[in-house]
C-alpha cells in the first residue's frame, strides 16, 4: 500500500499530539515550505534520507523516437533526488 | 536548505516550538523511510512520488584502474517529481 499525505498526517497526528486539523496544516505547510526552497533553486538536505538537487539542464537536439522528427528541447531546470547512503543500505537489507 | 534549517522555517510558519516542528518532520520523513524500506510506494501529490526499483547486477570496470568489478545487483529508490513542483522548478 502507497504512502500518501494523508498517512502521514495521521502518524504526526498520533504521534506529535497535535490536533487533526492542526497536523492536516503542519504537514501541507511541510510540503509547501520544502516546494518554495527547490522553486527558488536552492537544494534541500535530508541527512539520512537524501538530497533533493536543483538541475539546470541545457537546451538540447532531441528526437520523437516515434516520428524519429528531430526536434529542440529548450533549456529546463528539473529536480532530481539522491539517496544518502544510510536509507540506501537500509534497504538493501544492510544496516 | 538542510533537515535543521527546515524545521526551523516549520516552526516559524507554524508558530510551532522547535521541538514539535522537529516531531513533525521527523514523522513525515520516517514514514517515507519505512514505507520505502518495505518496498511500498510513496506518492505526495503535488510534491512527487518514490518507488524502489531493482537493478541488476553487471560487470564493471574501475575507470582509474582499468580492474574488473562485479557490481551486485541492488535497489534504489526512484523519485518521480510531481506535476505541481516540476512546473513551480522549471522557470524556463
Amino acid at each position: 500500500m502507497a504512502l500518501t499525505k494523508e498517512k502521514t498526517v495521521n502518524s504526526v497526528y498520533h504521534q506529535v499530539g497535535l490536533s487533526k486539523s492542526q497536523s492536516r496544516t503542519v504537514v501541507e505547510t511541510l510540503f509547501e515550505i520544502i516546494k518554495s526552497t527547490l522553486e527558488k533553486g536552492e537544494d534541500l538536505l535530508i541527512s539520512g534520507f537524501g538530497k533533493f538537487v536543483v538541475k539546470e539542464k541545457a537546451a538540447r537536439r532531441g528526437r520523437n523516437p516515434q516520428t524519429t522528427e528531430d526536434l529542440q528541447l529548450r533549456a529546463r531546470r528539473v529536480v532530481v533526488f539522491k539517496t544518502s547512503g544510510v536509507l540506501r543500505n537500509k534497504i538493501n537489507g544492510g544496516s | 536548505m538542510n533537515k535543521s534549517q527546515l524545521i526551523e522555517a516549520l516552526a516559524r510558519a507554524e508558530g510551532l516550538p522547535l521541538k514539535k516542528a522537529e516531531e513533525v518532520v521527523n514523522t513525515v520523513f520516517g514514514d517515507m523511510e519505512k514505507a520505502l524500506i518495505q518496498g511500498d510506494r510513496v506518492e505526495i501529490r503535488g510534491f512527487g512520488s518514490f518507488k524502489v526499483k531493482q537493478y541488476e547486477g553487471y560487470t564493471g570496470r574501475n575507470p582509474k584502474t582499468g580492474e574488473m568489478i562485479k557490481v551486485a545487483p541492488k535497489k534504489l529508490p526512484f523519485f518521480k517529481v510531481g506535476k505541481e513542483l516540476k512546473e513551480r522548478v522549471d522557470v524556463y
